[in-house]
């Protein structure tokens, strides 16, 4: 059995049916690219996998376990990590403490042991730091820990939201356009870095606008065009797929 | 680094050595009067500062919880048992040393609960009542939580008011001093002034140092979490609806222990503690305090509630705060002494002595 499976799924705004009865599924350890031209549902695709809204019908199946309908904090409980198209840092917190919010699901201590700072607390604490430190040198980003992360550039803010999920370690992992608003350079680094988890075991689902690096590191791409699964392959496959290249073509001509 | 983090808490320590032996010193004692009253409200401000600055949730209800915390002490240690004595819960709770016979004005033998048991059941009610409140209203988001929690308080208001049990607009007086280890009591005696001033700074100092550790741990961050993104908080793993709703009751808390013994040092309290007025007050204190900042606030708190109950304000008390609170939301919104300002403002002189290092070199 598939470690996702999404089936029928709908979600609809209004007269808008911005995900309309879309079914696939990821094998664990695979990297599978969503993509599709604006408004196709892709990011609504993501917030009714991670909780973030309802569905109005379908499942979301996750190692047998169905998982829609639970509120995200509980959806992120059992290993499910996001990060955001439009980047949501926590304002007024350094990089490190940012990542450091990553270990919740992964720590306990409660109002009391963390008020009255006791052994168990302070033990966890600990590892919590070390932890997130190692995340952000894995990210060769060790060097900003200190730094206010809402005041960073815009493509150092994206590697910090991804330490971030990364600090929850994920089974299933949720990018929302990772490397928009990035160089080459950062894209590069990235792209490297999502096939680095992938080789830890993550699973990774992945919503991209640059063709290169979908083409680059999926495994396979489910194509989404106004709310609806328009094609499903590997890479080379999407590529000559002739219904694919007219909606992207049809996109660009408007 | 656990020591440097200490250095304010040590310095916090000085200033209070330092204003009681000048202030005794100088004959001028009666001073720690209205400092031991600004120690207690800035307690009430420092819970409501994590509340606000931290996760960024409003109340504008909090001197109802100082007032249910003053008022459950008020009525609880004076209403007279003696005569339920043989009732069995009265006699368990004697039999506990929960409640102590005593003598009125009168020379009438009297009955009455002791002190601690009326903070704990003040506490325990408190918690309840945040509990209630808190589920349904931190529902709500920004100036809609602001006005629910408004509303909350302007009922405890007209309860406290309007009930004879709460003295109507008297209030309750003649509270007996709560005793505390050691042979010293909380009271209004002015031979105790000094005392007092060390309770009321010992429990500053707990609180200050109990939520300085909360807001820096996992607990604190999930807090600051809420505050920058509930989204993402929640994405994380952060249940933020629980986190809210907790932060909620320790600030109730915090504000109901305030009450229990100002209400105690003050040998009473009146329905003006329950009043909007006080609430404004406290959130205006919470943002020129910095919003964000233990620190701020609690000097914002001693000072401004000094001001105040010295009478430097006069009559236009409330058109201080209330303009402080208006001050602040147009020029100010993060608030006045935050952080990064203040590191700002650290960094000035060398930015002075460049500005002038680089006219000296043209």
């Amino acid at each position: 059995m598939s470690f996702l499976t999404i089936q029928g799924l709908s979600r609809s705004f209004g007269g808008l049916r911005a995900v309309d009865d879309v079914t696939f599924s990821v094998e664990k350890n695979m990297i599978k690219a969503v993509i599709g031209p604006n408004g196709a549902g892709k990011t609504t695709l993501f917030n009714l996998i991670s909780g973030a809204l309802l569905p109005d019908s379908g499942e979301v199946v996750i190692d047998g376990a169905p998982i829609q309908g639970q509120a995200p904090y509980r959806i992120a409980r059992q290993g499910i990590s996001r990060t955001f198209q439009n980047i949501k840092l926590f304002s007024h917190m350094s990089v490190l403490e940012n990542v450091m919010i990553g270990r919740h699901i992964r720590s306990r201590a409660g109002f009391m042991q963390a008020m009255l700072r006791s052994p168990g607390a302070r033990r966890e604490e600990v590892e919590i730091r070390d932890t997130s430190m190692d995340i952000l040198k894995l990210l060769g980003i060790d060097g900003l820990a200190g730094q206010e992360a809402t005041s960073l550039p815009f493509g150092k803010q994206r590697i910090v939201e991804f330490a971030r999920a990364l600090a929850t370690e994920p089974v299933l992992l949720l990018l929302d356009e990772p490397a928009a608003g990035l160089n080459m350079y950062e894209t590069a680094h990235i792209a490297d870095m999502i096939t680095t988890i992938r080789e830890r075991g993550v699973t990774v689902l992945v919503i991209e606008h640059d063709m290169s690096l979908v083409m680059n590191i999926s495994d396979e791409i489910t194509v989404l065009s106004s709310g609806k699964k328009i094609a499903e392959g590997v890479p080379s496959d999407i590529q000559r797929n002739p219904e694919v290249i007219r909606v992207y073509l049809g996109e660009e001509d408007a | 680094m656990i020591a440097k983090k200490y250095i304010p808490v040590a310095a916090l320590v000085a200033c209070i050595v330092l204003f009681q032996a000048v202030s005794s010193l100088t004959g001028r004692e009666y001073y720690l009067t209205q400092l031991t009253m600004a120690a207690y409200y800035s307690l009430v401000i420092l819970g409501l500062t994590v509340l606000m600055g931290f996760t960024g949730q409003i109340s504008l209800g909090h001197a109802a919880f100082f007032a249910i915390g003053g008022y459950t002490s008020a009525v609880l240690t004076t209403l007279d048992l003696s005569g339920a004595a043989g009732n069995p819960v009265v006699k368990a709770a004697s039999a506990a040393g929960f409640a102590a016979a005593s003598k009125d004005a009168y020379g009438a033998g009297t009955l009455v609960l002791s002190p601690w048991a009326a903070l704990v059941a003040a506490i325990v009610i408190t918690v309840i009542v945040a509990f209630l409140i808190g589920i349904p209203i931190l529902k709500l988001k920004g100036h809609y939580l602001a006005m629910a929690t408004l509303g909350f308080g302007i009922i405890v208001y007209r309860i406290v008011l309007g009930a004879s049990l709460f003295g109507e607009a008297d209030g309750i007086s003649d509270l007996p001093p709560f005793p505390m280890p050691g042979g010293l009591a909380v009271c209004g005696d002015p031979a105790r002034r000094v005392e007092n001033f060390y309770i009321a700074a010992v429990l500053v100092v707990a609180g200050v140092v109990l939520l300085m550790n909360l807001v820096d741990s996992r607990v604190g961050r999930a807090l600051r979490s809420i505050h920058g993104s509930e989204e993402a908080a929640n994405a994380m793993g952060v249940d933020t609806s629980r986190y809210k709703l907790l932060v909620f009751v320790l600030s109730a808390v915090f504000a109901c222990v305030a009450g229990v013994f100002l209400t105690h040092f003050n040998g009473g309290i009146g329905p003006s503690e329950a009043e909007t007025m006080k609430s404004v007050s406290y959130v205006a204190i919470v943002a020129v305090g910095g919003m964000a900042n233990l620190w701020g606030a609690l000097v914002m708190g001693v000072v401004l509630n000094y001001l105040s109950l010295r009478g430097y304000f006069g009559s236009y008390d409330e058109f201080v705060f209330g303009g402080i609170l208006i001050g602040i939301m147009m020029f100010a919104p993060e608030g006045l002494l935050r952080m990064e300002a203040l590191r700002g403002l650290a960094g000035l002189p060398a930015r002075i002595k460049t500005m002038f290092g680089a006219k000296n070199e043209e």
